[in-house]
């Protein structure tokens, strides 16, 4: 009696739970098998130098990164780390790529503003000097900063990915706002701006930013066919580094513990069963 | 479970040194361990305070026989670049008058004897030692009077060491890299 | 039972301390021979699991003070750097927070023991108010740290509470502002905020050493719920629980370090990762997932004070609960006719969980039924938790008062030595008659 209520009642608390996702309109994203998912899993370095070349030359146009500094790139997991190099300031190719870039810095002498190459040492330079520059540069949107994105958005990678491919032509009917863009898996209610069949509002939202995204926009140097779709995957997995640096080695450290923890729940298991052998209860 | 012992007394206290209670204990003192090394390493400097653990500087700043100072890690440095008069008046000084021995050629780097990079905290108790003064033509601690030569060496006063010298090296010319 | 102390002092030096200060024979009487029930189960290793997480959260937290900086401008990049920069930060970070969710998983099973086996029946009645008083700090607590990392949950997380107080008539504004610190939840706010949060865990570790003296008086509760007759009934407590709750503690932390180490953000939302912007409202706001039954019979209630009172009356109850159960039967073991009601009662505070979670108005099956009744469609999950709140009520001021005068126990054991043990000793001394029946 007891057991069939208890099946009930977790039946019941399954069918309310299930359908979460389909009442708010939410379309199902796009997954890739990426090479950091799972507890063993790992960064793809040469995915992660793409990815970076992508944020530079496409997104940080508008998007700043002010929780990474170029030493980071340089740092064990990162895209550019080189074992010859342990400390990731004196690592030439950090540092040549930290001096590609200019940011912002005070004459000790003048006292004036001035710009200079930056060095390892220097955070990413933002696109815009204040919030409210960055609103005016583009229609009134601040571009967020892209730290920590892929932890940001419910989906993480994937969603990047899904909204960077996203772009699609809106349906007819779809009353698309000016200055706005329609994605399909852009999170957002466009049943006020439907007008079609009620009982199939599209999926997605309007979004400030354009397509940001072409084929060949960036060249690969490791010969990678540079197409929209790998574009997106490898900006995605280089965001998750960006937002996570030390999954890999919390993923190494949690094997360890986690096997450590296993042999000594299995030892204390034995130590009770010992303490307890002799004792009726 | 008849793993008992031969003969053991099956009612003694379940405490006694069996080994599975001994590699229980040893485990969890290892997990304490494990669980405590982070704890402490994490009030060792973070990757950003090590970052700036070494800067670079140009030598085309410092004028004949003056010297600039800048902060690093924390501390002022001196880079100062010596005159001949002065750097001969280092080299001439006999080991047997120094407090802290070390000859001038050990604290400059071979070939270009005018330059001088110290770290610019006085020996005794960690002041700012002023350029020029005391005794020696070198560098004068107001706290409690210690006196240092032109090589940055202890000559007179309470401070037990010269002046350290940095890890330090060219990367140009004009340009060294400090730490 | 605390009785007369049985340490004997053997070296000199052991004798030399126990004259001065006690403190060793203290150890000896507290915890290693204090005399425990023989035939307790693993719902009474929760007690030792709460104690280790109360012991992680303030290491951890103590560290993480150590780099963070309780400033709007600077709270959120600090967080960031400890996760970045500082050596081990994202251990200690991550250890912290699912550390949180793990003390409330662990009090909340601790909870429902007590529930179950009576254990908040006299003489335990205070033990219990404590315990109450404790999860109330801890309530406290949890919502105050998870304002200072300063994400978009966090701030407007903060200002959905602290409006809470501007329900009440008259004092309700004054108190709100004084807790702001100004007009709105600003950087006043956050700076106290990080004080209270690094004060009120030793609140609780203060409330947790008068617990456990609240319970060495009468001495633990057994399943049976029928006391202890004789030191027969006992073992103490080294090394027969310490080696138990250690097991307990050991699965407990394999359960941790999965989330830990493989899924650190689950217990948490993707929104707090978005710095806090008084200007922009998520569209969802949730609380941590330990508040979403008290936040979803907040929301029950159409009027904000009224909503307020209930799911501070929620809290309240549980105090006086004691004197609401009236049954002279402490376990349900031997109460059928209760436990069904105290299962149909946890599956009622999942439902609010769920509902907490869910906006208000979304149907909970299909489409929404067109029936509205007080501001609501019957098909949504504000009416689910209505329905459930009213269950929650009525468990402890009708149900249990009710069943305690009226139901038929089962037969109780005389004692807990009684030969129907259910894991006899393996030597012939102990062998067992027949096994008892568990429920």
């Amino acid at each position: 009696m007891l057991r069939k209520a208890f099946a009930l009642a977790v039946l019941g608390l399954a069918c309310v739970a299930g359908p979460a996702g389909a009442a708010s309109g939410h379309i199902e994203l796009r997954h890739v098998d990426w090479s950091f998912s799972g507890p063993f899993g790992k960064f793809d370095t040469a995915q992660l130098q793409r990815g970076y070349k992508v944020y530079r030359e496409v997104c940080s146009a508008c998007h700043s990164m002010s929780m990474l500094s170029f030493r980071n790139l340089g740092e064990k997991g990162g895209p550019f780390y080189d074992a010859k190099y342990p400390n990731p300031n004196d690592n030439p190719y950090v540092k040549a790529l930290a001096a590609d870039i200019q940011v912002p810095d005070i004459d000790s002498e003048t006292g004036d503003a001035i710009q200079r190459p930056a060095t390892p040492a220097d955070r990413f330079p933002s696109p815009f000097p204040n919030d409210a520059a960055a609103a005016a540069s583009n229609g009134g949107a601040i571009p967020p900063d892209l730290s920590v994105i892929a932890k940001a958005r419910a989906g993480g990678p994937n969603y990047i990915y899904s909204l960077m491919t996203g772009y699609v032509q809106p349906p007819a009917g779809l009353n698309v706002l000016p200055g706005m863009n329609y994605n399909k898996y852009f999170a957002a209610d466009l049943a006020p701006f439907w007008s079609g069949d009620p009982k199939h509002v599209p999926t997605g939202g309007f979004i400030a930013m354009p397509p940001q995204l072409a084929p060949d926009k960036v060249t690969f140097d490791d010969g990678t066919k540079s197409t929209v779709e790998q574009q997106a995957k490898d900006v995605a997995a280089f965001l998750m580094w960006a937002a996570e640096p030390k999954m890999m080695e919390r993923k190494q450290f949690g094997l360890g513990a986690m096997v450590y923890l296993l042999i000594f729940t299995v030892i204390l298991y034995f130590s009770y069963r010992r303490v307890w052998r002799d004792v009726a209860h | 479970m008849a793993d008992t012992v031969v003969g053991a007394d099956p009612h003694a206290d379940p405490s006694r040194r069996d080994f599975i209670h001994i590699a229980a204990a040893a485990a969890a003192a290892g997990a304490a361990v494990g669980v405590g090394w982070p704890l402490i390493d994490q009030m060792n400097p973070a990757a950003d305070t090590l970052a700036l653990a070494s800067i670079e500087f140009d030598l085309t700043k410092v004028a004949d026989g003056q010297q600039v100072v800048v902060k690093w890690r924390g501390k002022p440095l001196f880079v100062r670049k010596r005159t001949p008069a002065e750097i001969q008046k280092a080299v001439a000084t006999p080991l047997s008058d120094l407090r802290d021995p070390q000859t001038d050629a050990e604290r400059h780097k071979p070939g270009k004897p005018e330059w001088l990079v110290l770290v610019g905290t006085c020996t005794h108790l960690g002041c700012v030692p002023t350029f020029g003064g005391g005794d020696y033509g070198g560098w004068f601690c107001p706290c409690h009077g210690s006196h240092y030569d032109t090589s940055g060496r202890i000559r007179k006063g309470p401070a037990p060491k010269n002046l350290e010298v940095p890890t330090w090296d060219f990367v140009s010319d004009t340009k060294i890299k400090v730490g | 039972m605390s009785g007369p102390s049985t340490y004997e002092p053997k070296t000199g030096i052991e004798r030399w301390l126990d004259t001065r200060l006690p403190i060793v024979r203290f150890a000896y009487d507290t915890a290693l021979n204090f005399p425990t029930p023989k035939n307790l189960n693993y719902w009474w290793t929760f007690g030792g699991i709460l104690a280790l997480m109360l012991g992680i959260q303030l290491v951890t937290g103590i560290v993480l003070a150590m780099h963070y900086v309780p400033h709007v401008d600077h709270a959120f990049a600090s967080v960031e750097r400890i996760m970045r920069d500082v050596n081990y930060g994202w251990l200690i970070r991550y250890m912290h927070a699912n550390g949180a969710s793990m003390f409330f998983l662990a009090v909340y099973i601790h909870m429902i023991r007590n529930l179950y086996y009576g254990s908040y029946k006299a003489p335990r009645e205070v033990l219990w108010i404590i315990g109450c008083l404790i999860y109330l700090a801890m309530m406290a607590t949890g919502f105050i740290g998870y304002v200072l990392p300063w994400g978009q949950m966090s701030f407007h997380g903060a200002v959905v509470i602290t409006n809470l107080f501007g329900a009440l008539p008259i004092i309700g504004e004054p108190i709100t502002t004084w807790l702001w610190g100004g007009f709105a939840v600003d950087n006043p706010t956050l700076n106290r905020f990080f004080s209270l949060h690094y004060l009120l865990p030793f609140v609780i570790a203060g409330l947790v050493a008068l617990h456990i003296w609240a319970l060495h008086v009468p001495g633990n509760n057994n399943p049976t719920g029928v006391n202890v007759k004789s030191p027969a009934d006992t073992v103490p407590f080294h090394p027969y629980y310490t080696v138990k709750d250690g097991f307990a503690i050991a699965v407990f932390l394999l359960l941790y370090g999965a989330f830990v180490f493989y899924n650190p953000n689950a217990l948490g939302h993707a929104d707090n990762y978005i710095p806090a912007n008084p200007l922009v409202t998520p569209a969802h706001i949730v609380p941590e997932w330990y508040f979403l039954p008290f936040y979803a019979i907040l929301r029950a209630v159409p009027d904000k004070l009224g909503g307020v009172l209930l799911m501070f009356g929620a809290i309240g109850t549980l105090f006086v609960l004691p004197w609401l159960d009236t049954s002279k039967v402490r376990s349900m073991r031997y109460r059928p006719t209760a436990r069904l009601y105290f299962f149909i009662f946890v599956f009622a505070c999942l439902v609010l969980g769920l509902c907490g979670a869910r906006l208000p108005d979304d149907p909970v099956i299909g489409a929404a039924s067109g029936l509205i009744l007080f501001d609501a469609d019957i098909n949504s999950f504000v009416w689910l938790s209505r329905v459930a709140t009213l269950y929650f009520f009525a468990y402890f001021w009708i149900i249990l008062p009710v069943l305690g005068l009226t139901e038929t126990p089962l037969p109780q054991p005389e004692g807990i030595s009684e030969p129907v043990l259910s894991h006899p000793a393996t030597t012939p001394a102990g062998a067992a008659a027949s096994p008892e029946k568990r429920g």
